[in-house]
Parts: structure tokens; C-alpha cells; sequence
């Protein structure tokens, strides 16, 4: 796992920086060293994630994810306690969501 | 990263007019979505906020609000014609859903979801003769001095 993390390039905030560079292997291994064991409902919202960034060139805003998925705002934030804004982007290798909402 | 303490932040919600009621509602929701821990107050007219009957209806003042926008500008004498209030709150409700927030009981609802906690204030509650029951579900009611106790130790906004 450490070598596989450590293959790639990190922002000082801890997101990948080039979202190219992602693989299903790495998303498990960030979600791991975030403390997050990635369940079928998270794979929802990664896949979703990353869809919406091959299509549109950024990480969709949770607005955009309740909205398009069937996982609603609280489920969201019980399989990413720490903040979904930041970490559901953070495991599917996209940058920092910009979005307000 | 993960190691980080849970950073805490309480608002204090004292405007209810439509364009006072986002700011609160964005920030909380914000701070969720980064992990942050919330507690909201609602004080004076900003229970308006969480107020059952009220928070779908909130207007924008148009007459005495020097900060309004010039694509919704309207003249103050302009602003005394009746309805004029209405157009306006019309117009910048149509705006907000462009930008994809939701309605303002909605995105009460959102943050709930997300996980803030949500209070009226006690005293203004007595004041405008409110119960909990008046409230949003889920919302809790406080007194000022309790909410302070609640702030301690993180960062405090006054909307």
C-alpha cells in the first residue's frame, strides 16, 4: 500500500494532483490512510465523481451527488464522517471541489 | 490530515430576510462539508429562518437596503410601490436556484442532514410568542447564556 501512495504526487492538502494518474488500487489506498474502509455505497459516490469529472473537468459539489445518486445528505456524511465535501474527492483523485454547495 | 482536532463553529443567525437568511445557511453547510462541527442560533428575526410558516415566505427589503445589488437594484421610491418587495424576492429566489441552492426550508433541512445542530433562541421565541413546536423538527431551543457555553472552544460568527 505505502508504495502505491507513494508512486504518485500529492498537494499539501493531500489531494492528488494530477486526477489522471487515479486508479480504483490508489482510491482504496488514500481511503485507507484517511481511515476509511470503502464499502459499495462509497464506490456510488466515487464512480459518480469521477463520471462528473471526466464530463465536466471538475469534482461534482454534493448538491450535484444527492441529487444524481441515490445517496442522500445524511448517508453521505455517515460514510464520510470527516467532511464528504473534502474527502469524497480526495479518494476518487480529484482536486478540491470549488463548489459552495 | 485525519489527525487534525474537530474544529467547531457557531453562527448566530439575527436577519430574516431572504438575502440574510443564505449566508448562515451556506456557511454552516460549508463548514459540514468540511468536516467542521456546527452549532446554529437563531435570534430575533432571524428565527424567521427556522419558523415553519415563515421560512418558505422570507422577502428581500427593498426600500432602506443600501446594499442591493445594481441587476436588482430598484430606486427607494420606486421601492414603496406595492409588490414591489415581492418582485424583487421573486427575482433573487430565481437567481439563488440558478446557482443551485435549494429554497430556504430546504437547505434548513439540508444542514440539519448534514449534521448541524439548530436553535431557536429562547427569548426571542417568548418575544414573538413561538413554541418549539413552531420550529423546524429537529430544531432545539436554547438560551443565549446555554449557546455560549456550547461556542466554547471554537470560532463564533454573528450574521
Amino acid at each position: 500500500m505505502t508504495t502505491l501512495l507513494d508512486s504518485v504526487k500529492f498537494d499539501a492538502d493531500g489531494y492528488l494532483e494530477d486526477a489522471n494518474a487515479w486508479t480504483p488500487e490508489l482510491g482504496k489506498a488514500i481511503a485507507e490512510r484517511e481511515g476509511i474502509t470503502l464499502t459499495d455505497r462509497h464506490w456510488t459516490i466515487i464512480n459518480y465523481a469521477r463520471n462528473e469529472w471526466k464530463t465536466k473537468g471538475e469534482a461534482p459539489t454534493l448538491r450535484n451527488i444527492t441529487k444524481n445518486t441515490d445517496v442522500d445528505t445524511r448517508e453521505l456524511y455517515t460514510l464520510f464522517p470527516s467532511g464528504p465535501g473534502k474527502m469524497a474527492a480526495k479518494i476518487a483523485g480529484l482536486h478540491k471541489p470549488t463548489g459552495c454547495i | 490530515m485525519s489527525d487534525k482536532p474537530v474544529r467547531k463553529l457557531s453562527i448566530i443567525a439575527s436577519k430574516g430576510s431572504l438575502d440574510m437568511a443564505y449566508p448562515p445557511l451556506i456557511l454552516a453547510n460549508a463548514a459540514r462539508m468540511s468536516g467542521v462541527e456546527v452549532n446554529l442560533f437563531f435570534t430575533f428575526w432571524g428565527l424567521d429562518i427556522i419558523t415553519k410558516k415563515k421560512m418558505d415566505h422570507l422577502h428581500v427589503a427593498v426600500v432602506g437596503n443600501p446594499s442591493m445589488h445594481p441587476s436588482f437594484h430598484i430606486p427607494t421610491l420606486v421601492g414603496v410601490i406595492p409588490g414591489m418587495s415581492a418582485a424583487a424576492s421573486a427575482m433573487m429566489r430565481k437567481e439563488i436556484a440558478k446557482l443551485d441552492f435549494p429554497p430556504v426550508g430546504e437547505f434548513v433541512k439540508l444542514v440539519m442532514d448534514s449534521g448541524a445542530n439548530l436553535y431557536g433562541c429562547k427569548m426571542s421565541m417568548d418575544m414573538m410568542k413561538l413554541t418549539q413546536k413552531d420550529l423546524v423538527d429537529g430544531a432545539g431551543v436554547l438560551g443565549a447564556m446555554e449557546f455560549i457555553e456550547l461556542s466554547d472552544g471554537g470560532q463564533t460568527l454573528f450574521v
